[in-house]
């Protein structure tokens, strides 16, 4: 299932809407839009992860090039993961530096 | 970050030259080994002294059948060195190993076979064996495959602790055994991350090393024995079979099925140092999971195996290490490599030190010898990169070499120290004859290490291999049915004394003496000069029912149960206040061995030896009982420890104290808790202040300070 993104600002937060499957093949285009989100200047990049079902390691990398993309004084929320996707960002270690977030 | 595009540099070296199997590629660079991401590509480089020519082997992440084959170009070979890089690589989702073609003659050393697919020695990645305990697919042709790995981690403001050596509390634990219980209640059992969530407890235990049983990858699997009483499978638990070196081991991490184990296992590593905790890992560089002739070929068999291996004149693998083989680590190829491995642990996992199996193997020249000055070890020693890390020896091997005390030392070796284990084991169990030895090995072993300072011992009394703590006190003889070798495995000679009954027991009695005499144990290991090393789960008495060598248990003789922290409260709070206790004194912690000399201050030397009188040790053959009283550096107490392994109880005469201060009792493990210790500083001044009565088999440690006055 190809991945759809979807990029807006509300307020002082710069939100991104994933949807389907983020893995090697469409992590590029979740890359673009991190690119674009840091380009933004906002306090806050909102990553909206409920629509993805699957998250292979490429997606994982995708969330520390996005913590460094945007820099340390920007934070990252993901939002909404589902509870396999949210337990691999822990696992991974990166809800130390990105806040985890059900709603 | 990268840069603009306007201001980004357009490299030559970002396109390619040739044309090779489909693929865009030029000649790469021979340095670093190993698959390095490069703009556009992957550059591959490795060494093969004896290949006539080398093949790149690609597949699809998992799958069975290469997607293409790309043999180096003569061109792209510099010396024995192939190198090339190859464009347009997806490196998140290949795996790669070689084809090294080259003679087949095991008389000369050779074994080359161009038909195996080879695993990089350099590879910081390896998939195959990404989920602990899942059966392999043994048809498939490539079982342990090298990935592209990047090296983006994050380390934030992470730096070496650089904790002195003196300092350490070292505690000796193995990934998956320390969080697989059920009883655990971590996120994910068995694993890095599983490691981390129990970090407060490690806090909380008060040590500030954590010593890591193998870490590279390796296989579980590779054990064809069943336990003869149950039939279930067994394992290489222990992991002391590296499939390879620069990997850390997939299997311990709950994101390895990702391809993740880099950065969970470095999220760790960052938040122990976090923590104030150290990481040493043990390595593995005497042998590899190649075993001897009748072995596999993963790596270096097919590379170069003259090179890697010390071979007999007839082609037969020498072996020092008992596991078939022997590295061969004083060739300087093989050097480099072992000093390319540390650094890559030190410069990209930020580890604080090594503990070394088998050290003495790595002072051996190619035909086994042992050199008085081996290349190797003086390398590690002064290395830029691992300078300021802590470098262990286990200075023996298995082929008879024993350098406990005479290991070249280069000012920088630590050694496990086995005479301490094997001396102070000997005197808990009642052997007569012991004290005198006894009083060297408390005193930081200067028979051993006069020119080294106490730090080069570390003390121990139980480590991963043979028994664990309650088992030393638990059982007179090992009981390693279950190992499938009919209790022919393990170490025969193990210094312990079941305190009147063999294995679990009922009897009230037995119970409270054992559990008197792990204190025993405790307090004497932490009141030794030199770095003291705790095995995992000894703090609450963990048991493998008897067996010494769980080296293939993946099930609860080697977990620590973590239902024992609450069951065996009270050893585990005698445990944190001997660390506490030996944080609080720097007497316990000198670096310099003890010599008798006046303390200016006090009056008292910084070490003297009592008996059942005052100033009046007992050196006699049939002498358990020893008391040390040691007095400062830094703080203006005196340590007075009391050691009886006698049946019988014995008046102590306390040597008279200077300057206003009184005898404090700080623990005496013939004292029903809560009473057996206290909180350091928080000891209970003698009323009768020249005497103290020490029960049988007992430890009394007192402080002679200047009294409370608020009290």
């Amino acid at each position: 299932m190809p991945l759809s993104v979807s990029l807006s600002i509300e307020g002082d937060t710069t939100v991104i809407e994933l949807e389907g499957e983020l893995d090697a093949k469409t992590a590029p285009d979740f890359h673009q839009t991190i690119e674009k989100a840091a380009g933004h200047g906002t306090s806050t990049v909102e990553i909206r992860m409920a629509g993805v079902g699957y998250m292979a390691s490429a997606g994982l990398r995708s969330l520390v090039f996005a913590q460094q993309k945007v820099g340390e004084h920007v934070t990252i929320k993901v939002v909404g993961a589902i509870e396999p996707v949210s337990r691999t960002i822990r696992t991974a270690g990166l809800d130390r530096s990105i806040v985890l977030t059900d709603d | 970050m990268s840069e603009p595009a306007s201001e980004q540099v357009l490299r030559v070296d970002a396109y390619p030259t040739h044309e090779v199997g489909g693929y865009r590629v030029r000649a790469g660079k021979p340095f670093p080994f190993g698959a390095n991401v490069v703009p556009g590509g992957v550059s591959f480089s490795v060494f093969s002294d004896q290949a006539t020519s080398m093949t790149l082997v690609i597949y699809k992440r998992g799958e069975p059948e290469p997607t293409a084959e790309l043999e180096f170009p003569q061109e792209f070979r510099t010396g024995s060195v192939f190198a090339m890089t190859v464009f347009g690589l997806d490196h998140e989702n290949i795996e790669y190993g070689y084809r090294a073609d080259g003679p087949y003659d095991p008389v000369t050393g050779h074994r080359f076979d161009a038909r195996q697919v080879l695993s990089d020695p350099y590879a910081r990645l390896i998939a195959g064996r990404d989920v602990w305990g899942v059966e392999p697919d043994r048809s498939r042709g490539y079982q342990y495959r090298s990935r592209v790995c990047l090296q983006d981690f994050d380390w934030g403001d992470d730096t070496p602790l650089g904790i002195p050596a003196e300092d350490l509390v070292v505690y000796e634990t193995h990934v998956r055994g320390f969080t697989r219980h059920p009883s655990s209640q971590v996120t994910a059992p068995g694993t890095f991350a599983g490691l981390r969530e129990k970090i407060p407890y490690l806090k909380e235990l008060g040590i500030n090393c954590i010593e890591l049983l193998p870490v590279f990858e390796f296989d579980e699997s590779d054990n064809p024995r069943t336990n003869p009483e149950t039939g279930e499978q067994l394992f290489d638990y222990w992991g002391y079979n590296t499939v390879s070196f620069f990997a850390p081991k997939a299997g311990y991490a709950a994101t390895g099925r990702y391809g993740m184990q880099g950065d969970e296992f470095r999220t760790l590593i960052k938040d122990l140092h976090a923590a104030g905790i150290e990481v040493i890992l043990d390595v593995v560089f005497n042998h590899t999971a190649e075993g001897n002739e009748q072995g596999p070929t993963i790596s270096f068999k097919g590379l170069d195996n003259a090179t890697y291996y010390m071979l007999t004149p007839e082609g037969y693998y020498f072996n020092f290490s008992g596991t078939g083989n022997t590295v061969n680590c004083n060739h300087p190829v093989v050097r480099n490599f072992v000093l390319d491995c540390l650094r890559h642990w030190v410069a990209d996992y930020h580890i604080d030190g090594f503990r070394f199996d088998l050290a003495a193997i790595l002072g051996r020249s190619p035909d086994g010898t042992p050199l008085p000055n081996p290349p190797l070890l003086e390398l590690l020693a002064y290395d830029p990169v691992l300078r300021h890390t802590k470098l262990i020896a286990e200075a023996w091997d298995a082929g008879g070499l024993y350098e406990v005390g005479n290991f070249p030392a280069y000012g920088r070796w630590a050694e496990w120290n086995g005479k301490y284990r094997d001396t102070v084991r000997s005197f808990l169990k009642g052997d007569p004859g012991v004290t005198g030895e006894l009083a060297t090995r408390l005193a930081g072993s200067p028979d051993l290490y006069s020119s080294r300072g106490t730090s080069a011992s570390v003390n121990f009394l139980t480590a991963h291999d043979g028994f664990s703590l309650a088992d030393l006190v638990s059982y007179n003889d090992k009981h390693n049915e279950a190992n499938g070798e009919g209790n022919n495995d393990g170490g025969n000679d193990n210094a312990s004394w079941n305190c009147g009954a063999e294995g679990p027991t009922d009897d009230p009695e037995v119970g409270a003496l054992r559990l008197r005499q792990m204190k025993n144990a405790l307090a004497i290991l932490f009141t030794s000069q030199g770095i003291p090393m705790l095995l995992s789960g000894d703090e609450v008495a963990r048991t493998q029912q008897g067996n010494n060598n769980t080296y293939c248990q993946d099930n609860e003789l080697s977990w620590f149960d973590w239902s024992q922290v609450d069951e065996n409260s009270e050893l585990l709070r005698f445990t944190r206040e001997m660390i506490a206790f030996r944080k609080r004194h720097r007497e316990l912690r000198s670096t310099s061995h003890p010599t008798g000399q006046l303390r200016d201050t006090l009056g008292l030397p910084d070490i003297s030896w009592h008996g059942e009188r005052a100033w009046q040790p007992d050196w006699s053959a049939e002498s358990r009982l020893l008391a040390v009283a040691r007095c400062g550096t830094g703080d203006d107490d005196v340590v007075y420890a009391a050691m009886n392994s006698h049946w019988e109880a014995h008046d102590l005469e306390l040597p008279a104290l200077p300057g206003g201060r009184s005898w404090h009792l700080f623990a005496d493990t013939g004292a029903e808790a809560p009473h057996d210790i206290r909180t350091p500083g928080a000891e209970l001044e003698l009323e009768n202040a020249g005497k103290y009565l020490i029960g049988p088999r007992s430890v009394v440690i007192l402080v002679g300070r200047t009294p409370d006055t608020e009290l």
